[in-house]
């Protein structure tokens, strides 16, 4: 079944490519279709119990009970090499946050693209099915091919539809995570073969290798090729300079895949490789990793405060708040990363409804430059009225999914480490800053020099914007389900590093 | 020579005979299509007769070779790959004028010395095999005679061939004298038993020198731009990969077959070249304006990473595992470099055509090769540029391709010898490397623009035009191209599977 919502994605992608011929509008309906599809056979997940197969699969779990979906099919069997798929509650959650964000960005860019929409709605669809392979491949070796594999469309969608520094930003974009990529694909072959010297056997089983760096003298090093590829994906201080240039030039629909399920990516690496293959490895980079943490909070909320263009703010206001996913997932305790899930998915959220309004506000003035802009409440004040929701809900509100996640990351790292969680706690003042300041500029006081006969948001992207808003109240009002759905994997988590949830 | 070594020789003779076969129908009937169809059937034939030759392998025939499954596994490669040319350069020389028949006589007999270096056991059947491939590819590269370049490229490479050449037949004298064997089997014998002196590793280093130009790896890669450059595209794709990977498979054989790799200042020595390779090579082709030069050094960086499974053959824990890599690795280098250069040959091949009414001075270079030629490719020729791109991004080492695979299987290898500092300029290289391919896959996103020297929309309309079935032949081996890539890339188990049982017979 979940290989099958991956073949699903990409079968969508060549009907997509290949419809454009017929009609140049049939592409966005087939991508949108795709998306229905999967997620109706994605609402099917975890209804059935466990066949004996997937059970056997799961040989070597700590705890097989948290795992919903299992399948398994040959692949290489020189290396032990199978196409383990998998979701437990988190991979769940990340799943349906994926397909969401998936028909969100098809239906972003529904006029934006005018130029061979076929191959757009394409490469989109291909990221999507990279993507849910990420977040489902439980062989190591599997997981690098996905976690490559979604780059290439993203590379092209930025590269093809970008704006203006496009072929910078996509060569940048790409050379990060590749180069990061292949220091993670060291690290795995590292890691196998420290299994294999041990036991004989090649496997990339993610079950099997779970132990497999206890006692070696390379774990803190194999473990640092696996932080490093996560780090720049989420992205945390210093690897983050590709983060402002990709999501600025990317088309509205590439921007809200790569800040709503593509930077998750990096959040997920971290809580289901990089902690529980190297549990030791983690505990004594725990201090490193909550400092990188804490200076992504504030270095991203102070450079978001300094920029003119509003999608290069949101960007970085992005830095900002996946820092608090870095903080909560090395505190190590159920607060905290429970409150990193939870930032992760109501952050896809926000952002990507904030990049939406971007794309929108780019389409109609043909800027993003926030001094050229002034007093667009009054032209349009639906757009206003949903930027105000995002922004405060970016800015930490009570009652949103934001606040929920921010506040039991502060709450848990608490425990862990004083002095850090002060200072990340300050990066929600300046959030607060920089979030009012493009609410301002952009949207109050006199009329800028653009803004004459800009139209408002239609049916489409009221209704997108709409869903958004209320998935954002449900996860702030209502977390609980969320919280139910990933305690299980988190206890097992905990359980590993010896601490107490 | 019992019947069996003649059952084991089958693929030689029939290579041989189809060479002496295309002779006469040349001199008879000077038919370009005849000629391609000649050497066609001939490699089908030798093709074949492998399968006839793996019954009765293992064997040794003569002292000079040895037919075995891995011998005949690289003797495929190479008849595969040299097929796979024939249609390329009939393609390519069709619309020239000039003598084309030879072209695939020369074809073919650079083959049969491709096909000696890997069954080669003896100091002397391997410089035959290597002089059959170097003096066959001299009038390849030089291909159509009238050019400047390509006269220039050929002579380039005569000259430093040659020194190349003599400073081997050097060391095979070094080592000769040291040892007084000349069968590979008898050099590691005495080796071990006398352990290797001054005259033995002078011998080794020396040897290695010469297989290092004819590999163009840094320091002795200066030949290769210019020579990539001015040869004619599927000559360059046949040098850069049967002429590469034929030298891989003997020095896959020398390594295993005398332990020369145990010495340690030879080690040293090779360790140095594969970093250096990889690095240089990687730099150099950053900001190369030619597509073919930037070809060429990526081949160079690419070589580096292959010698890595060289030296893993001597440190490793499990042999096997670096020979599968580098065996894994030459087929997946050949496919993805030959299927860069067939795209040059298939657009060269075009723009000739098309420009040749306007043109008629044929000493103008025509092949595509200026990074211009190739902006907006991917909406003036979407099947074209899908190919390339899937080249490209094989040689950059991305997954679901061969390259990716391949680079895998090099990595774990590399791991198993604990080549740390080796893997680590792997990585550094790569990712220099991602830069120029991703430089030329964005050329090809671009929207199309009335370029200076690029041709024009209306040209590429008109050769779509100009002929259906040229079009489709070329999109066939483009198609057969494409498939290999990713089927090696995607489910990888049945070459694996190949390599090993090659290797275990």
């Amino acid at each position: 079944m979940l290989f099958l919502l991956i073949l699903v994605m990409l079968a969508g992608g060549i009907c997509a490519l290949l419809a454009e011929r017929v009609d140049a509008r049939l592409p966005r309906w087939i991508a949108l279709i795709t998306i229905v599809i999967d997620a109706g056979l994605a609402a099917t997940l975890g209804s059935t119990p466990l066949s004996p197969d997937a059970l056997a699969a799961l040989q070597g779990a700590p705890e097989p009970s948290a795992w919903l979906v299992v399948e398994q099919y040959a692949w290489v069997p020189r290396f032990g090499i199978s196409l383990l798929l998998a979701v437990d509650g988190l991979g769940l959650l990340l799943l349906v946050l994926t397909l969401l964000l998936g028909a969100i960005a098809v239906l972003a860019s529904w006029q934006e693209v005018t130029r061979r929409q076929g191959f757009f709605e394409a490469n989109l669809l291909w990221t999507l099915g990279g993507v849910i392979g990420v977040f489902c491949a439980l062989d190591l070796f599997a997981f690098f091919v996905f976690w490559e594999v979604m780059l290439v469309p993203m590379y092209f969608l930025i590269a093809i539809w970008g704006h203006e520094q496009r072929a910078y930003a996509a060569m940048k974009f790409f050379l990060f995570t590749q180069i990061s990529g292949l220091l993670m694909l060291l690290a795995v072959v590292g890691l196998v073969w420290t299994h294999y010297a041990a036991t004989g056997d090649w496997t990339f089983n993610y079950f099997a290798l779970l132990g497999a760096a206890a006692g070696s003298p390379w774990a803190g090093w194999l473990m640092l090729g696996f932080l490093i590829a996560f780090l720049v994906k989420l992205p945390s201080v210093p690897f983050h300079s590709w983060l402002p240039d990709a999501h600025t030039q990317a088309p509205t629909a590439g921007s809200v895949l790569l800040a709503g399920i593509l930077l998750k990516t990096g959040g997920y690496g971290l809580i289901r490789f990089v902690v529980p293959l190297f549990p030791d490895a983690s505990v004594e980079f725990a201090f490193p990793a909550m400092l990188l943490g804490a200076l992504s909070v504030v270095y991203g909320g102070v450079l978001a405060f300094a920029q003119d263009d509003f999608k290069r703010l949101v960007a970085y206001s992005s830095i900002s708040h996946m820092g608090f996913v870095l903080l909560g997932v090395f505190a190590f305790n159920e607060l905290a990363l429970q409150g990193a899930i939870m930032q992760m998915v109501a952050h896809g959220l926000s952002t990507a409804a904030l990049f939406m309004l971007a794309g929108a506000l780019q389409h109609r003035l043909h800027t993003r430059d926030m001094s050229r802009m002034g007093g667009l409440w009054n032209q349009a004040p639906r757009m206003g009225v949903f930027a105000l929701f995002f922004v405060v809900a970016s800015l930490g509100m009570p009652g949103l999914g934001n606040f929920v996640g921010e506040f039991l990351v502060l709450l848990g790292a608490f425990q862990a480490q004083v002095a850090l969680t002060v200072a990340a706690a300050l990066g929600l003042v300046v959030a607060a800053v920089y979030a009012l300041v493009l609410m301002q500029r952009a949207f109050y006081g006199p009329p800028g020099s653009a803004i004459l006969g800009m139209a408002d948001f239609d049916g489409r992207e009221t209704g997108t914007m709409a869903a958004m808003v209320l998935g954002l109240l449900v996860l702030g009002v209502h977390p609980q389900p969320v919280f139910d759905l990933t305690a299980p994997m988190v206890r097992v988590l905990l359980a590993t590093l010896g601490g107490t949830p | 020579m019992t019947q069996a070594d003649l059952l084991a020789l089958g693929p030689f003779l029939a290579l041989t005979a189809g060479a002496m076969v295309l002779t006469l129908v040349i001199a008879l009937k000077r038919d370009h299509g005849l000629a391609a169809l000649t050497a066609a059937a001939s490699l089908v034939a030798a093709l074949g007769a492998i399968g006839p030759s793996l019954d009765v392998a293992p064997r040794a025939v003569t002292a000079l070779v040895r037919i075995d499954a891995m011998g005949l596994l690289f003797c495929g490669l190479f008849l595969v790959t040299a097929l796979a040319t024939v249609p390329l350069s009939w393609r390519y020389l069709e619309p020239r004028r000039g003598v084309r028949e030879e072209f695939h006589l020369l074809l073919l007999l650079a083959t049969l010395g491709a096909m000696t270096l890997a069954v080669a056991t003896h100091f002397a059947s391997l410089l035959l095999g290597l002089e059959i491939l170097s003096i066959a590819l001299y009038p390849l590269i030089a291909y159509p005679e009238r050019g400047r370049k390509p006269l220039e490229a050929a002579l380039k490479y005569l000259v430093l061939s040659g020194a190349a050449s003599s400073m081997l037949l050097f060391g095979m004298a070094l080592i000769y004298a040291d040892t007084g064997a000349l069968t590979f089997a008898d050099v590691a014998a005495r080796s071990t038993e006398q352990g290797g002196g001054l005259l033995f590793t002078l011998g080794a280093l020396l040897l290695f020198t010469g297989l290092a130009f004819k590999l163009s790896l840094v320091p002795f890669h200066m030949w290769t731009p210019d020579v990539y450059q001015g040869a004619p595209a599927p000559a360059a794709a046949y040098l850069a990969t049967v002429g590469k990977a034929a030298v891989i498979a003997l020095v896959l054989r020398l390594v295993l077959g005398t332990g020369l790799l145990a010495d340690d200042a030879l080690f040293t020595v090779l360790s140095l070249i594969a970093g250096l390779s990889m690095i240089v090579g990687n730099l150099l082709a950053l900001q190369q304006p030619s597509v073919k030069r930037m070809l060429a050094y990526s081949s160079i960086a690419h070589l580096g990473y292959l010698l890595v499974a060289v030296l893993a053959l001597e440190t490793a824990a499990d042999h096997l595992m670096a020979a599968e890599a580098l065996i894994v690795y030459a087929v997946a280098y050949v496919v993805m470099t030959f299927g860069a250069f067939a795209i040059i040959a298939v657009l060269s091949a075009e723009t000739l055509a098309t420009e040749r009414a306007a043109e008629e001075d044929s000493t103008v270079d025509f092949d595509a090769d200026a990074l211009t030629h190739y902006a907006g490719l991917f909406w003036r020729r979407p099947w074209v540029a899908t190919v390339f791109t899937a080249m490209l991004l094989s040689l950059a080492g991305i997954p679901l391709t061969a390259g990716f695979i391949a680079k895998f299987y090099l990595f774990a290898a590399g791991v198993d010898a604990r080549l740390w500092v080796l893997l680590w300029l792997l990585v550094i290289g790569s990712g220099i490397g991602l830069f120029y391919y991703l430089r030329l896959v964005f050329t090809m996103t671009r929207d199309p623009e009335p370029a200076a020297n690029g041709p024009s929309v209306e040209a590429d309309a008109r050769a779509e035009a100009l002929s259906e079935a040229d079009a489709l032949q070329g999109s066939w081996l483009l198609g057969g191209l494409l498939f290999a890539l990713l089927l090696i890339g995607i489910h990888p188990a049945p070459l694996i599977e190949l390599v090993r049982a090659a290797l275990g017979g």
